[in-house]
């Protein structure tokens, strides 16, 4: 039991908190694939990318910059300015990760968006849903990926089912139960601004990372 | 090694070492008042600037279109208090459709 009486969750609940996402990161791993294997990358490259790096908006920069002809120096620096943003949410999320070092390095790499918020949704980060969450979205996203690039372009488009606007009201809903205090409001509404004015002028991942510089009115008492 | 593999092994060790920052640089120690009020912040900033970039983004612009009509009706339901499962199929239904008669 936890202090506030709840009944403390298991890895399992992580994975029933995760199962309505299922689609997101089935249908984005067969396309993840399909653009890998259209960006010249082999099978395995795909899925080795989808095993270590594990984080699907910076994989479709790195796969989308080699598409177009980028150079490889450009597809490293938009995934990784993408994926910056793991660095709060590690931090955020630090103190649940139990054991020894090793054991916090491997069981951190299953921190995605979507683990990582729903573990956060009690308002408290719980370790149990976000290794049970992060575990099926892993073995989801590695599998699509492996099964999209061998199987090639005969998918449609996922945005045609609405998955984009699905993602964007999950996150909502996850940001909701923080949305109580006026502090909280006034750094979202800052993060809201700063990413708007951004996103026409920047590439990918920057509007995210600025925009976490809202977490700054918390020095405001 | 070709351009690809550097590529893949690049990022990865990039997004690990991001991913491990907290869990493994930080651990259980406790950071300072001041620092974890900012810290407690983290969660509800980058999830309302994801709600943004997933409904509006583009690359490297703005872009209004169906997403918007279905990420406000998710919206109503989520303040009506309907569970996330819901609110995310609203917004794809309503998405779809739009895209499909438009």
């Amino acid at each position: 039991m936890t202090s506030d009486g709840r009944p403390a969750p298991r890895i399992r609940d992580g994975v029933r908190a995760a199962l309505p996402l299922v689609p997101g990161p089935l249908l984005f791993g067969l396309s993840f694939g399909v653009l890998a294997e259209a960006a010249g990358m082999s099978a395995v490259a795909a899925v080795v990318m989808s095993a270590t790096t594990f984080a699907g908006s910076a994989q479709f920069a790195a796969a989308s910059v080699l598409e177009d002809g980028g150079t490889a120096l450009a597809a490293v620096v938009s995934a990784v300015l993408l994926n910056v943003r793991y660095v709060g949410q590690s931090i955020a999320a630090a103190s649940i990760f139990p054991g020894s070092k090793p054991r916090r390095f491997f069981e951190s790499q299953l921190i995605v968006d979507e683990s990582w918020a729903l573990a956060g949704r009690s308002g408290r980060f719980e370790w149990p849903i976000l290794v049970g969450a992060g575990l099926l979205l892993y073995v989801l996203w590695v599998s699509s990926t492996a099964i999209g690039s061998v199987v090639g372009g005969v998918l449609g488009d996922p945005d045609d089912l609405g998955l984009d606007a699905a993602f964007a009201a999950l996150f909502l809903a996850l940001a909701k139960p923080y949305l109580r205090e006026r502090k909280t409001v006034a750094a979202a509404l800052v993060a809201v601004a700063i990413t708007l004015v951004l996103m026409p002028i920047a590439p990918a991942g920057i509007p995210l990372v600025v925009a976490s510089a809202a977490c700054l009115l918390g020095l405001r008492r | 090694m070709s351009d690809v593999w550097i590529v893949v092994l690049v990022v990865a060790a990039f997004t690990m070492v991001f991913k491990a920052a907290g869990p493994v640089f930080l651990g259980r120690r406790k950071l300072p008042v001041r620092a974890q009020s900012v810290v407690d912040l983290v969660a509800p900033v980058m999830l309302t600037a994801l709600v943004v970039t997933q409904a509006v983004g583009g690359n490297e612009e703005i872009i209004v279109d169906a997403r918007i009509p279905g990420v406000a009706a998710a919206a109503i339901a989520i303040w009506r208090g309907a569970p996330i499962v819901v609110a995310m199929f609203v917004a794809a239904l309503v998405t779809a459709l739009v895209r499909l008669v438009a």
